[in-house]
């Protein structure tokens, strides 16, 4: 069941090629923002700022392409989900989903900062893994947070404010283990970070998991 | 509430007003005098995240079984844990701005407690703009089980993690050396429980206002009929 429902998002998503190709447009012309506003190439950004500039960037385009995971769809279709489906097998699939959209996004992220703004990353595979970690944290919160928020009145203005606090211990584990990744420290410094950041997944994806059929009743 | 938890609850917090001020406390570098802000900040935090966490506990409860009653007491429940929160954010800063120099010094702990009065903010957001009172009450109560959840990493782990100038952490003199002083011990802990103790009180009275008020509105509407 959730691998058709995951390959149902999958078509669907393919299908309306302006929704995915926006949101990549969203991302470059943030990031060529970034780059056009701090006047790089002529004086190079230390790596703090590279590494906040690099988590900004993702975490909007983030929430914003999550957020459309409930907001957008029409109302028709959620009772038919509903007829077809358990809410269980949806938000797994959803937020399996997501994770795939969330590291495609991260990865495209961070294939423009390489190409813009340069790459001071040393250690390429851990730093890959901390996107996959964290593509996967981010996909848990908001799509619970984007069923909450399609509910109610202003969706959008409602899916920032509700999503920021909860994802934020998330990001600063990520900061933190980025931080260590650019100034080229051993994996065995960053090992602690890392199960802090599998725990807090843990703890998304299990309360995603158990709250959600309560928002999917109404 | 029983009458002499009430009693209890307001003698105690006159001892802690009156001790707190008074009473000797040990001499230590840098601290000083503003020690004493012990007695009046951290039973803040104490009140709120009591207050948090029976909040949520009436969320989980709204969501096995749905009453207005429980969803009653989880917001208001939640809004007085805020009022403490602000308060102990204002004694914190206060404090703040006597032993580390400035009012807002970007220390880990300050950070986190900023976030969880943004959840709660958030809460209230998130009820203002739902229309239907049964779907208002259901989404905020899962979101007030979800944001606790996910607070817990920033305001008990996180700050542990981080070098911090808080007391307590990174060898600052802190909570185990107060610990080892019976003196100061005589005032915390009454100043804690009388904290909870009144936080509990506002909060009993709160959701009796309330329930009053929506009787009000219920024969208001009955009479426009």
């Amino acid at each position: 069941m959730i691998l058709h429902l995951i390959h149902k998002e999958l078509t669907l998503e393919l299908r309306r090629k302006a929704v995915i190709s926006g949101i990549g447009v969203y991302l470059f012309s943030l990031i060529f923002i970034c780059y056009l506003t701090f006047s790089l190439r002529q004086n190079s950004i230390n790596e703090a700022t590279w590494s906040a500039l690099f988590w900004l960037a993702i975490l909007f385009s983030v929430v914003n392409s999550v957020a459309k995971s409930f907001i957008g769809e029409k109302k028709g279709s959620f009772i038919y989900y509903y007829a077809v489906a358990s809410p269980q097998a949806i938000i797994l699939s959803k937020i399996l989903y997501n994770t795939l959209l969330c590291l495609l996004l991260s990865l495209a992220g961070y294939a423009l900062f390489s190409l813009f703004i340069g790459n001071p990353i040393q250690d390429q595979g851990l730093f890959l893994l901390t996107l996959l970690l964290t593509s996967f944290g981010f996909s848990a919160a908001l799509s619970l947070i984007s069923g909450i928020a399609s509910k109610a009145n202003n969706s959008n203005i409602l899916m920032a404010v509700l999503s920021f606090p909860v994802i934020l211990a998330l990001l600063l584990m990520a900061i933190k283990i980025t931080k260590n990744v650019l100034d080229g420290l051993d994996r065995s410094v960053s090992v602690d970070e890392l199960l802090n950041l599998l725990a807090i997944n843990c703890i998304l994806t299990g309360l995603s998991y158990m709250l959600f059929p309560y928002i999917w009743r109404s | 509430m029983k009458n002499w938890l009430k009693i209890l609850a307001v003698f105690l917090l006159f001892y802690v007003h009156i001790g707190g001020l008074l009473m000797d406390v040990p001499r230590l570098n840098i601290l000083n005098e503003t020690i004493r802000a012990l007695y009046f900040h951290v039973p803040m935090w104490f009140g709120m995240v009591t207050l948090f966490l029976i909040s949520v506990i009436f969320s989980v409860k709204y969501l096995l079984n749905p009453s207005v009653e429980s969803d009653r007491k989880a917001v208001e429940f939640a809004n007085v844990g805020l009022v403490f929160g602000i308060l102990g954010m204002l004694t914190g800063m206060l404090w703040a701005n006597y032993a580390w120099g400035s009012f807002w010094h970007g220390d880990p702990k300050q950070n986190g407690a900023a976030v969880a009065l943004l959840v709660y903010l958030a809460y209230f957001i998130l009820r203002g703009s739902v229309e239907n009172e049964e779907q208002r009450a259901r989404l905020s109560a899962v979101y007030n089980i979800f944001a606790f959840a996910a607070m817990i990493p920033l305001i008990f782990i996180i700050p542990r993690l981080t070098s911090s100038l808080h007391p307590g952490s990174g060898g600052n003199p802190g909570f185990n050396m107060y610990d080892l002083d019976n003196r100061m011990r005589m005032v915390f802990y009454p100043a804690v429980i009388g904290w909870i103790l009144m936080g509990i009180w506002v909060t009993t009275l709160r959701v009796r206002m309330r329930a009053i008020e929506d009787k009000i509105h219920d024969i208001e509407d009955e009479k426009t009929h």
